[in-house]
C-alpha cells in the first residue's frame, strides 16, 4: 500500500501548486495539470476569437468584393492573403492542438488513469510557458511592417522564401519562429502524455482498462511526435534560406521546392489524425453514457486506431498528385489514401453500433457527440473524391477541398470538442450548465454549420478556387455568386449561433449549480472524485481500479452503471 | 444542388469524360453508403430513444461474431475502394501518363502574374527567331492533341483549365507538361490554382479552342512570312 500514499515529491508538488496562492502562484507558476489544461483552453479560445474574425472579413471580401467591410476597411488583395494563411494557422495549431491536445489531454490523462498529476509536472508548466510565447510571437507577427506571413498556412516557398513574392518580411519570420516554439511546447506535452499514461496507471488500471479517450490522446500526440521532426528540419531550412541566404529550396543551386512539399505534408497530413484523434476519444466516452450501454468493440476500436496511425504516414503525397513530382507516385498514394476510409468507417461503425438498443438521452453532450458522427460521415465521404487520383486533378485546390476539410475538421473539432467541453465542464469548473442553452446553441450550430460549407463543394466544382481574394474577374463564377453571398450570411450566422454558448459559460461560472461530483452517471474514474477535483486528484490513497470504463447495464446489476473503482465484491 | 455533376463546367476535352465517369463512381457509391449510415443512424435514435421502464441491453461488442456487424460493412468499403481506384487508374494514365504524340507543343510558364505563352513557330523549336509569346492567351485548334511544357519563372503557380479536367503545377527549376486535346471551339478561363501571391487570384488566362480554318488563319495571321508549305508549322 505504500505507493497508494502520496510520496514527499508529491507533497513537495503540493505545496507549488495548492489553492489560495494568489494570481501569480496559480495562473504562471502552477504545475498542476488541471490549472495547465485551463490555460490551453484559454489561449484555445482567445485564438478562436482571432480566427473566427478573420474568417468573417474573409467571406464579407468574397461575397461584396471591394465593399467596405466593417471594423476593417477594403480588404486588399496584399490583406487578403494574410487572412487566409493567419486563419489557417490560427485554427490548426492555435485553436485546435491547444484545446483538443493540451486543454483536455492535461485534464483527463491524469484523472481518467488514477494519477496525481502528469509524469513531468515542471516539464508541463515549460510547455505552456513556450506555448505562451508562441502565441505572443504569432500576435506580434500581425503588427510588423509588411504585414504578417501571407504565403498560405501550406507556406510552400519559393514563395515563402523571398521577401518580394509576398511582400512580408518579418510576418513571415516570425510565423516560422512560432511555429517552431509552438512545436516545441507540444513535443513536451507529447512526451509527458505518453509517459504518464505508461507509467503512472493506478493500481488496477491495466492498458485494456485505459478509457478510449486516453488511448486517443496517446495516439495523437505519438502521430505527433513521429511526424513533426521533418517538418521542423524542414522549417529550419526554409527559415535559414530566408534569413542567411541558404538556397535548400532555390532551384539551380542544388535546391528543390518539391523538397518542402514533401517534408510539409509528411507532417501535414498526420496533423489532420492529431487533430482528429483527440474528439473521436471524447465522442467515445460520451456515446456509452447517454446510451447507457458498453462501447461497441473496444479492442476493435483500438485496432482502427492503430490502423489509423500506421496509415496516416502513407498519404501524405496525395497533396502532391499535380505538384510536379512523377505522376507513377499517384496511384499508390491514391490507393492508401483511399484505404484510410476503412479504419475510419470501421470506428464510426463502432460508435453507431453503440447506440442499437441502447437508451439513448439527448443531453447536450450526446447531441454534439451526434452531430460529430452525423458530419464526419459526410466529410469522410468527400474525402474520397480527393483521394482519386484523377478526379483530384479537378478538384486540387478548389472550394470543393475547402468545404471538405471545414466538414472533417470543423466536425471533429468543433463538434467533438462541445461534447468534450459539455461532457467535463461539471468535473471542470464545479458548475452545471444549462440543458436549454446548450440545446440551442448545438441546433443553431449545426444548422448554420451546413449552410455555409455545404455549397462551398458546388462552387469548388464550378470552378472557384482556393484562396481567391475576389471571383469578380472569373465569368464562369458570375452565375454561382450568390453562393458567396449565401455562405458568408450563414457564416454569421455560425458565429452569432456561439451568443448561447458563452452565455451559458458565463452565466455557469457567474450562478451556476454547484455540479455533484457524477452528474451523468458515468464510469470512469474522473467522476469518482469531487468536481473540480482537489489537488493530486486522490487524497489520500490513490484509488484501485476493478473494471473495466464501460459498464452500463450489466445484466443483474441492480444500477445500470458500475464505476471502475467499485469493488467486484460489492458489486452484486 | 443535389446532382453534383451537374455543377461541373462543360468538358470540353478527349479525356474529360473519364474523370467525370470516375467523379459519378465515387458520387453514386458515396450517396449510397451516405443514406444507408445516417438512415441506420437515425433509426437508432428514434427506436432506442430512453423511455421509461426499458433498460439498455449489453453487449460488448467484442467477441469476432458481434464484431462482424462492424467488419462486414468495412470488408465491403475496403472492396469498393479498390474498385474506386481500379476504374481510377486508367483516367489518371490518360491525362498523366504517356502522352500522345502531337503536332503542335505550347510553352506556358508561370509568372507573378499572368501565364507566358510561347509558341515555336513554323520550326518547330523553342527558342528560334519565329517564336511568339503571347500573355494569358492560348489558341489551339479543335480536334488535335496539343503538348503543353510547363515551366515556372518565380514561384509555384498551377495551370488550370477547369473546362479541359487538366491542372498541373508548375515548380521553378522543373519542366512539367501535359497534354489535351479540345473537342468544342469556344472562349474559356485558365485561373492560377496554386497560391503565388498578391496577384494570384486576378490571375486569369484565356484558352481559344479554334475550328481548323479560323486556326489555319490566326496562324497565317502570326507568321505571315511562313505560309509556303511547311510541314511542321504549327496546326
Amino acid at each position: 500500500m505504500k505507493d497508494l500514499l502520496p510520496t514527499e515529491a508529491d507533497t513537495r508538488h503540493l505545496e507549488t501548486h495548492d489553492a489560495g496562492l494568489g494570481f501569480w502562484r496559480t495562473w504562471v507558476f502552477s504545475t498542476d495539470h488541471k490549472t495547465i489544461a485551463k490555460q490551453y483552453l484559454a489561449w484555445g479560445l482567445f485564438w478562436t476569437v482571432i480566427g473566427g474574425f478573420l474568417s468573417g472579413v474573409m467571406r464579407w471580401q468574397l461575397a461584396w468584393p471591394g465593399s467596405d467591410v466593417p471594423g476593417w476597411g477594403v480588404v486588399g488583395p496584399a490583406a487578403y492573403n494574410v487572412l487566409v494563411t493567419m486563419h489557417g494557422t490560427i485554427m490548426v495549431f492555435f485553436v485546435a492542438m491547444p484545446i483538443g491536445l493540451g486543454a483536455f489531454g492535461n485534464f483527463l490523462i491524469p484523472l481518467m488513469i488514477g494519477a496525481r498529476d502528469m509524469a513531468f509536472p515542471r516539464l508541463n508548466m515549460l510547455s505552456i510557458w513556450v506555448f505562451g510565447l508562441a502565441s505572443l510571437v504569432l500576435l506580434v507577427s500581425f503588427f510588423v511592417p509588411g504585414g504578417a506571413a501571407s504565403a498560405g498556412w501550406t507556406g510552400y516557398p519559393p514563395l515563402s522564401g523571398k521577401v518580394e513574392y509576398t511582400g512580408s518580411n518579418w510576418g513571415l519570420t516570425l510565423w516560422l519562429l512560432a511555429h517552431a516554439l509552438e512545436f516545441a511546447a507540444f513535443l513536451m506535452g507529447g512526451v509527458n502524455f505518453l509517459t504518464t499514461a505508461l507509467t503512472l496507471r493506478a493500481p488496477g488500471m491495466t492498458l485494456m482498462r485505459m478509457p478510449l479517450a486516453v488511448w486517443h490522446q496517446l495516439a495523437a500526440a505519438l502521430i505527433f511526435l513521429l511526424s513533426v521532426g521533418p517538418l521542423i528540419a524542414g522549417a529550419v531550412m526554409l527559415l535559414l534560406d530566408r534569413l542567411i541566404g541558404t538556397r535548400f529550396y532555390v532551384p539551380g543551386s542544388g535546391g528543390d521546392p518539391l523538397l518542402w512539399q514533401h517534408l510539409f505534408w509528411f507532417f501535414g497530413h498526420p496533423e489532420v489524425y492529431v487533430l482528429l484523434l483527440p474528439p473521436v476519444g471524447f465522442v467515445c466516452e460520451v456515446l456509452p453514457v447517454f446510451s447507457r450501454k458498453p462501447i461497441f468493440g473496444y479492442r476493435w476500436i483500438l485496432w482502427a486506431t492503430g490502423g489509423v496511425v500506421g496509415l496516416s504516414f502513407m498519404v501524405w503525397a496525395h497533396h502532391m498528385f499535380v505538384s510536379g513530382m512523377d505522376p507513377r507516385l499517384a496511384m499508390p498514394f491514391s490507393i492508401s489514401t483511399i484505404l484510410i476510409s476503412v479504419p475510419v468507417a470501421w470506428v464510426l461503425f463502432a460508435m453507431i453500433a453503440t447506440l442499437w438498443r441502447g437508451s439513448i438521452s439527448f443531453e447536450t453532450p450526446m447531441l454534439f457527440a451526434l452531430g460529430f458522427i452525423a458530419m464526419f460521415v459526410f466529410g469522410g465521404l468527400t474525402g474520397i473524391f480527393n483521394g482519386s487520383a484523377p478526379v483530384d486533378i479537378y478538384l486540387r485546390g478548389t472550394y470543393f477541398v475547402v468545404a471538405h476539410f471545414h466538414y472533417t475538421l470543423f466536425s471533429s473539432t468543433v463538434f467533438g470538442a462541445f461534447a468534450g467541453f459539455y461532457y467535463w465542464f461539471p468535473k471542470m469548473f464545479g458548475r452545471m450548465l444549462s440543458g436549454p442553452l446548450g440545446r440551442l446553441h448545438f441546433w443553431l450550430t449545426v444548422v448554420f454549420f451546413n449552410l455555409t460549407f455545404f455549397l462551398m463543394h458546388n462552387i469548388g466544382l464550378a470552378g472557384m478556387t482556393r484562396r481567391t481574394a475576389d471571383p469578380r474577374p472569373f465569368e464562369m463564377l458570375k452565375p454561382h455568386q450568390w453562393i458567396n453571398e449565401w455562405a458568408t450570411v450563414a457564416s454569421f450566422l455560425l458565429l452569432a449561433a456561439q451568443i448561447p454558448f458563452v452565455v451559458n459559460v458565463v452565466r455557469s461560472l457567474v450562478a451556476g449549480a454547484p455540479a455533484p461530483a457524477n452528474p451523468w452517471q458515468a464510469s470512469t474514474l474522473e467522476w469518482s472524485v469531487a468536481s473540480p477535483p482537489p489537488h493530486l486528484n486522490w487524497g489520500e490513497a490513490l484509488p484501485v481500479v476493478e473494471r473495466g470504463p464501460y459498464e452500463y447495464s450489466v445484466p443483474g446489476e441492480s444500477q445500470d452503471w458500475l464505476p471502475q473503482r467499485r469493488p467486484l465484491a460489492t458489486g452484486a | 444542388m443535389v446532382n453534383w455533376m451537374r455543377w461541373f463546367p462543360e468538358n470540353v476535352s478527349t479525356y474529360g469524360g473519364d474523370v467525370d465517369s470516375v467523379f459519378a463512381l465515387i458520387y453514386w457509391v458515396g450517396l449510397v453508403w451516405f443514406v444507408i449510415t445516417l438512415g441506420t443512424f437515425g433509426v437508432f435514435l428514434v427506436l432506442y430513444r430512453r423511455r421509461q421502464g426499458r433498460r439498455a441491453f449489453y453487449i460488448t461488442g467484442e467477441p469476432l461474431r458481434q464484431a462482424a456487424w462492424i467488419l462486414i460493412p468495412c470488408a465491403v468499403i475496403l472492396a469498393l475502394d479498390l474498385w474506386i481506384d481500379w476504374r481510377g487508374a486508367p483516367a489518371w494514365a490518360k491525362v498523366k501518363g504517356q502522352f500522345p504524340p502531337a503536332e503542335l507543343t505550347i510553352q506556358v510558364t508561370g509568372r507573378q502574374f499572368f501565364w507566358e505563352v510561347v509558341y515555336p513557330g513554323p520550326d518547330g523549336k523553342f527558342g528560334t527567331g519565329d517564336d511568339r509569346q503571347f500573355n494569358n492567351e492560348i489558341h489551339v485548334p479543335v480536334g488535335r492533341p496539343v503538348r503543353l511544357v510547363l515551366k515556372s519563372g518565380d514561384v509555384v503557380h498551377s495551370f488550370f483549365a477547369p473546362n479541359l479536367r487538366f491542372k498541373q503545377d508548375m515548380v521553378p527549376g522543373r519542366l512539367t507538361g501535359g497534354w489535351f486535346e479540345a473537342t468544342k471551339p469556344g472562349r474559356y478561363e485558365l485561373p492560377c490554382a496554386e497560391l503565388c501571391g498578391i496577384g494570384h487570384s486576378m490571375m486569369n488566362g484565356s484558352l481559344y479552342v479554334h475550328p481548323p480554318e479560323e486556326y489555319e488563319a490566326w496562324v497565317k495571321q502570326q507568321w505571315p512570312a511562313a505560309t509556303t508549305a511547311d510541314s511542321r508549322r504549327p496546326r
